[in-house]
């Protein structure tokens, strides 16, 4: 079992506020992930949950014990750092076995146990080896065989793959996906990289400033976005973004008024709003057509294009000066400068307010 | 000539070989000729007339005697009273001033890495500043105001507690002298040290603390493995100044009470400045030499594996 529960978290450093406020539950099993832009306080939060920073106020429970003051050791949390920090003039057999052998643990349970995580690493052949003498791959396979031994209730990743060529985190990242099914570990991993955050997680925390801006399912976060950062941050290409106001407010939707010029009817209930109130209109890539059959034209000129083979991703420019990109099959070639009238897809439009909260759909209930 | 410019036919052009080979030869040599040839002397020539001198009977005392002595020199050398002290007491010295400068050392750089407190750059510069005093200076400090039985700190101390004062140089000459030096090198030492503490990885501190190890288990199992280089380099550089110590022995004990703190460099100064023998402290030069290099050597062979080693 392992039940994580954090209330209230704040993290002062130096009268500066980085942590401010984070309530959030880990239930058992769960593949957490943390995501959000460099310096927003990710690392902070994870090293307050393993106790490696002193929290500043608020609480956090484990499986129903209070661990806000436990030292980092007794917590049976295990993390894995983004440098390894793996013991350098030790062997990986030692840096595996080290925390059993501190914890003065039956010499055979310590070998079985090294013995079982280097099979399920595949660390087998390089038991002997020392640190310096692995590949980048091989030193994080070894990070992590220093936390299954302990076999703890929680697992920590702090941007684990980062120091990792693109293909070995792609290797790398479906090990953790298979890892954390065959041990059935709960895990919070820690990233600001949203690829990680949307393949590996079961839920994602997405953290602005250091404060949750939205918790749910991956498909969750980037299908019904609680607000314009969420909105932004999830999806490659990013989600475009077009200013407008409310023209008139109906019982089946509302009309908005864009000031790249067009008039959009879309089905999102705007409650509290009325014609007249600033908002911002969202879309992604693929929701965007080339088209002039129906009633809304966005026209456009094509900025650059970028082919990746099976799609092009064409950027373009409104009338009002907005870029958005559209995603199109691979055999167009835009031209630059070229001349496009677009049709949005009304069904997959996002509005928001003028305070970047999503409009028009439930707002996913932040863990309270 | 022909032979090595074909055999790197890419690298020239066919019509500029043999001026490429000649080039590439010449000026090497004779650019680097004159700071050879001065080393050469410089080391040389030195060397060549001690080992002159040391088959030689050669004693001030006796100008016109200069005939050719064999390894006589070395004999009254080797069997001299003075040579099984003076043996005994350079190890003693060396021996002692690196177990003292590398043991505080590495407990001193550990405590000032680990604890906080106002003045901390105060007292690191501090416990720098011993490094910079001359060595007589700091030997004439130690001598008059610290060991000496009458004016001295320790005397003080002594009849403060109604103790006898001791007269640390005449009854424990060689423990007073390894507690100066040691005193003068200690703080290299933890220069050194401190820098390379300072260079140890913080994560794998945190691992550490999340494995469960305390500040001992720390220092025992990261921290010291970490300074094995940074201290076989301390004990290196060391090693060469403590072999070779005498301005600390000549100012406060001469060497004495007998042979009691006489080390080998002031044994060869006593043979060849108290006792004009020329050839017999040249013969005793060339013994140090031999020591010094037979302990380098055992000294590298044992820590030579950790400066080589990368982690
Ligand atoms: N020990 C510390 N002392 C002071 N400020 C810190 C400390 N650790 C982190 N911070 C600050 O907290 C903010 C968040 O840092 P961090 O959690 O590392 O961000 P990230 O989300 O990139 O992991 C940064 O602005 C950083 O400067
Ligand atoms: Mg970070």
């Amino acid at each position: 079992m392992a039940d994580l529960k954090i209330r209230n978290l704040k993290k002062v450093f130096d009268d500066v506020e980085i942590i401010k406020g984070i309530d959030l539950d880990v239930r058992d099993r769960e593949f957490v992930v943390f995501v959000g832009p460099s310096g927003c306080g990710k690392s902070t939060l994870l090293r307050l949950i393993a106790g490696l920073e002193e929290v500043s106020s608020g609480q956090i429970e484990l499986d129903g014990r209070d661990i806000t003051d436990v030292s980092p050791a007794k917590r049976d949390l295990a993390m894995v750092f983004q440098t390894y920090a793996l013991y350098p003039h030790m062997s990986v057999r030692r840096n595996m076995s080290f925390a059993l052998e501190l914890a003065k643990a039956d010499k055979n349970e310590v070998a079985r146990k090294v013995s079982e995580a280097a099979r399920i690493l595949e660390l087998e052949p390089l038991l002997d080896r020392k640190p310096r003498q692995l590949s980048g791959g091989q030193r994080q396979r070894v990070a992590i065989g220093r936390a299954i031994v302990r076999n703890p209730k929680v697992f920590l990743f702090d941007e684990p793959l980062s120091n990792l060529d693109a293909a070995l985190r792609v290797q790398m990242r479906l090990e953790l996906a298979r890892l954390h099914k065959e041990l059935n570990a709960t895990m919070i991993y820690v990233t600001h990289d949203q690829v990680e955050a949307m393949t590996l997680a079961d839920k994602v925390v997405v953290l602005n400033g250091g404060r949750i801006e939205q918790v749910g399912s991956p498909m969750e976060l980037y299908h019904s976005p609680a607000n314009l950062f969420v909105a932004g941050f999830l999806g490659t290409p990013k989600m475009g973004f077009l200013r407008g106001r409310i023209a008139s407010v109906g019982a089946q939707g509302c009309e908005v008024e864009l000031d790249a010029g067009c008039r959009l009817s879309l089905p999102l209930q705007a409650a509290g709003l009325t014609s007249g109130s600033d908002v911002t209109l969202g879309i992604r890539p693929e929701h965007l057509h080339r088209s002039s059959d129906e009633r809304c034209h966005l026209k456009v000129k094509t900025d650059v294009g970028e082919r990746l083979g099976s799609d092009t991703y064409c950027h373009v420019r409104t009338r009002s000066g907005e870029s958005l990109t559209m995603r199109v099959r691979g055999d167009f070639t835009p031209r630059y400068g070229q001349e496009l009238d677009l049709t949005l897809e009304s069904d997959h439009c996002h509005l928001f307010d003028s305070q970047g909260q999503a409009i028009g759909q439930p707002l996913q209930q932040q863990v309270a | 000539m022909n032979s090595t410019t074909l055999a790197t036919p890419s690298t020239a052009t066919s019509d500029a070989r043999p001026v490429h080979g000649r080039r590439r030869r010449s000026p090497g040599w004779f650019l680097i000729s004159p700071s050879v040839t001065l080393l050469l002397i410089w080391m040389l020539v030195p060397l060549a007339m001690t080992v002159y001198f040391s088959v030689i009977r050669y004693n001030l005392l006796y100008p016109g005697e200069r005939g050719f002595v064999g390894l006589e020199n070395f004999h009254y050398f080797l069997t001299d009273a003075g040579f099984i002290p003076g043996m005994t007491n350079t190890l003693i010295l060396v021996g002692g001033v690196l177990l003292i400068s590398v043991v505080l050392g590495v407990l001193i750089s550990a405590l000032l890495e680990a604890a906080e407190f106002p003045g901390r750059g105060l007292v690191r510069v501090m416990l720098i500043s011993p490094f910079f005093i001359m060595p007589t200076v700091s030997a004439l400090i130690w001598k008059n105001l610290i060991f000496h039985p009458v004016s001295g700190v320790l005397a003080a101390l002594w009849k403060f507690f109604g103790a006898q004062p001791v007269d640390w140089l005449a009854q424990h000459p060689m423990a007073s002298i390894v507690i100066i030096v040691a005193w003068q090198w200690l703080p290299f030492a933890i220069l050194i040290l401190m820098t390379a503490m300072q260079s140890l990885d913080q994560e794998q501190k945190e691992a550490a603390r999340l494995d469960g190890a305390g500040p001992l288990a720390i220092f025992w199992h990261l921290t010291l493995p970490h300074l094995a280089r940074p201290i076989a380099v301390v004990v290196m550089i060391e090693m060469i100044f403590l072999l070779s110590v005498f301005a600390e022995i000549f100012t406060t004990t001469s060497g004495g009470p007998g042979y009691a703190s006489t080390n080998l460099a002031y044994l060869i100064y006593t043979q060849a400045l108290l006792q004009f023998d020329v050839g017999m402290a040249s013969a005793g030069g060339l013994i140090a030499v031999v020591i010094a290099n037979i302990a380098a050597i055992l000294l590298v062979r044992m820590l030579g594996k950790n400066l080589t080693e990368k982690h």
